[in-house]
């Protein structure tokens, strides 16, 4: 009995060695990379390792620019793969970052996450190599200045954009009685009579069927676009203050309650694509999803209505870019990987295969040719053109989270009223955005 | 040449010394214990214990002490101490509070829950003498099955339109049973329980395997029925089977995540199953505050353990 006590305390107190041992190491941390480092990486030459999103249509534009790339140059290999599996690419980045073994290059890099990237140490700014910044701004013009971090600089590079439309059942409003060449959507209160319309017809139990998951993105495929057009592209945080809690913001939220409250939209979430199995007639989303649609919806678009009709209509970007990590060790071979894969060239492969739209400026006379064969695809084109995106913050995921929070508490659920809903998650995204 | 080979009497001193030296190996195998083989044995699990549960649990200790976020090797940043800070964080956020009112509504339904129909199932198959191995296999494989897959099934049977509702007819909850604020957690809780049983089935079987018959024949002989078989031999035969399922059953309740995740769209309706490890989740990992998440994690564990410590002495009786 005695050794097994003697033993037990040997264990103990090597247990305690060992947590020490760790407690003190964490205390520690290497020295940051030295300037004349820094410079010698960006203009560092061979072998990098780059990730692609792993939808289909993306997974093959992206075997097919890295071996396009890998022939032409066989002293600078390009290693690709899909962003390895998790909940989201997101906290696989994150992780990557922490561990080191983050790649040169991800075409996937959620603008909301930069911020939270950038503060990790884990990305390099673009603008640090000669050609950077004035490559960012001859492909995408003005429309990269939403993409600058607080301190100034780009650590990501707008690559292309999924602009949100609200997409229709042709065959459900024909079958509601509705007129589907001409659907009455071009503002909310005929978004609304409309949805009336559809589930009081019997023909779709769901006129339209948001995700209510409590994720911080969701925000993005419900307010946001709507907001996007009633403000003509105000961004949720702007100059530091949130701009929600407003005439402009509540009526949304008030248009999106009335859904809920008259059963136009399901408060379960559903477990796919509502609209592509016929379970709601309409839906918020980019060019992206028309490939989903193929063979199973007959489907139009129509621009997010606000309030009031708009010549000009404006969304959310739906935006998904290109980073550059800090653990890469040929930085020069990265960026050069990185303009190739942005050419005119390639940024028309992508669109020709993927659908989705390359952050250009000169999109639709650079690619005219495809928008005439493809006229399905020249609304996004145009629509491109006047996207907003999510503010660029160091708390990003968590001014989302807090609104996500307030919406499903006051819109969906109908726990709380709008109005305290609204002003609270204001204030709190207010002293979100002042920190640091 | 020595003294002692010379024939001449050790002095006082060398004789301890003498002493000593000859139980030293003694000392060091005392040291070692009986058998110190079987530290050897042990080792690899030690260190694996020490590497991947001691180390973690002290290193999310200090980051909850500090000031955290996680940074790319090489970047240096300053970790100040923040003393109790990311604490009074955690414990004066409401989503906090909620989310441990959530998870104590959650134990109290699935832990009873799982005790009494483990072990009554476990006594029934006992007992079961035709396609023994079909039923218990039966009950097993919803433990072995991902729950993402397992989901759908329950998805189909609780949703709005779904199998509950239609044999509910009008008695059907309004909002339904994963949107209802009130049966949220209870349905998440029915789920884990569901899912869970074929695992604690096959801890009781294993304790019940223990009870000799000769003490059901002589509650036999005595005229004592069933219940009173069941009750009286069973239930304090399978005591420690039932300790270690109520603590089993408490530790992983209370790390509730990928059920509230998938069932409820991530706790929802409205935070009503959100968990305290969903919340771990968002802070830490989604919104780059591990340091608030591992002080969530610690007020946690230290909860779990009083509940454990409180359930060990209710269940387990004088004997444990």
């Amino acid at each position: 009995m005695k050794h097994g006590k003697v033993s037990s305390r040997i264990l103990s107190l090597t247990a305690i060695a060992v947590i020490g041992a760790g407690l003190a190491a964490c205390g520690g941390g290497a020295s940051s990379s030295t300037a004349s480092g820094a410079n010698s990486a960006t203009t560092a030459k061979g072998p990098i390792k780059i990730w692609y999103s792993n939808n289909e249509s993306e997974v093959k534009w992206g075997k097919d620019m890295v071996a396009a790339w890998n022939a032409a140059h066989p002293d600078q290999q390009v290693d690709a793969q899909e962003i390895p599996a998790g909940k989201s690419s997101e906290e696989v980045i994150g992780a990557a970052i922490t561990a080191g073994n983050a790649p040169c290059l991800v075409f996937n890099t959620s603008p909301v996450s930069v911020p939270q990237f950038q503060k990790q140490g884990g990305l390099v700014p673009l603008d640090s190599f000669p050609d950077g910044a004035q490559y960012i701004k001859d492909r995408t013009g003005d429309l990269a200045d939403q993409y600058k971090s607080s301190d100034g600089k780009m650590y990501q590079l707008p690559w292309k954009s999924n602009p949100v439309v609200l997409f229709y059942n042709k065959d459900i409003f024909a079958k509601a009685g509705l007129d589907p060449a001409n659907p009455k959507l071009a503002t909310q209160s005929q978004f609304l009579d409309t949805a009336r319309t559809l589930v009081k017809s019997g023909a779709v139990a769901n006129a339209v069927w948001p995700s209510t998951a409590s994720d911080f993105f969701q925000s993005w495929f419900d307010f946001y676009p709507f907001y996007a057009a009633n403000t003509q592209g105000s961004q949720l945080v702007k100059d530091g203050k949130a701009t929600f809690n407003n005439d402009q913001g509540k009526q949304v939220a008030t248009m999106f309650q009335t859904l809920y409250k008259e059963n136009l939209a399901s408060k379960e979430v559903y477990k796919g694509d509502s609209f592509a199995d016929g379970k709601a007639a309409m839906s918020l989303a980019g060019p992206w999803a028309i490939a989903s649609y193929k063979g199973k919806v007959n489907w139009g678009e129509v621009p997010i209505p606000a309030a009031a009709t708009q010549d000009k209509s404006y969304t959310f970007s739906d935006a998904k870019n290109v980073a550059m990590y800090s653990a890469c060790k040929n930085q020069g071979t990265a960026w050069d990987v990185l303009k190739f894969a942005t050419s005119k060239e390639q940024d028309g492969k992508l669109l020709s295969q993927t659908g989705q739209m390359p952050m250009r400026k000169d999109l639709t006379t650079a690619y005219a040719d495809y928008f005439t064969q493809n006229p399905a695809y020249k609304n996004f084109a145009d629509q491109a053109a006047r996207t907003v995106e999510v503010p660029n913050l160091n708390n990003a995921v968590q001014v989302w989270q807090t609104f996500r929070d307030a919406w499903s508490k006051s819109v969906i659920f109908g726990n709380q009223s709008i109005d305290d809903a609204f002003k609270g998650a204001s204030d709190k995204i207010n002293q979100l955005a002042a920190q640091k | 040449m020595s003294l002692r080979s010379a024939g001449v009497p050790a002095t006082g001193d060398s004789a301890g010394r003498a002493v000593d030296q000859r139980q030293a190996p003694r000392k060091r195998k005392n040291f070692l214990g009986r058998q110190p083989l079987g530290l050897l044995f042990s080792a690899p699990y030690v260190i694996f214990v020490l590497a991947v549960l001691a180390y973690p649990l002290g290193y999310a200790v200090y980051i909850s002490f500090h000031q955290f976020y996680f940074t790319a090797p090489g970047v240096q940043v300053d970790r100040p101490f923040v003393g109790l800070d990311n604490y009074i964080s955690v414990l004066s956020d409401p989503e906090v509070q909620r989310s441990f009112a959530n998870i104590g509504v959650f134990l109290i339904i699935n832990v009873p829950l799982t005790v009494g129909l483990s072990l009554v199932l476990a006594n029934a198959l006992n007992r079961v003498t035709r396609l023994k191995t079909f039923f218990r296999v039966s009950y097993y494989v919803p433990y072995v099955t991902a729950s993402v897959a397992v989901v759908g099934v329950w998805l189909f049977l609780f949703q709005q339109n779904g199998l509950v509702n239609s044999i509910l007819g009008p008695l059907a909850p309004n909002p339904s049973w994963l949107t209802n604020s009130w049966l949220a957690m209870p349905t998440v809780a029915l789920y884990v329980t569901w899912k869970q049983l074929g695992f604690f089935i096959l801890l009781y079987l294993a304790a019940l395997q223990n009870i000799p018959d000769e003490l059901y024949e002589s509650a036999s002989v005595d005229g004592g029925n069933k219940w009173v078989q069941f009750w009286n031999i069973t239930v304090p035969g399978v005591r420690s089977a039932s300790v270690l399922v109520t603590l089993l059953a408490t530790i992983t309740g209370a790390n509730l995540f990928t059920e509230p995740y998938l069932l409820t769209g991530g706790g929802g309706p409205d935070g009503a199953s959100t968990s305290p490890v969903f919340l771990m989740y968002q802070k830490g990992i989604l919104q780059g505050n591990p340091d608030v998440a591992a002080a969530l994690g610690v007020v946690l564990v230290i909860g779990v353990l009083l509940i454990a410590l409180i359930q060990k002495r209710l269940v387990g009786g004088k004997e444990d």
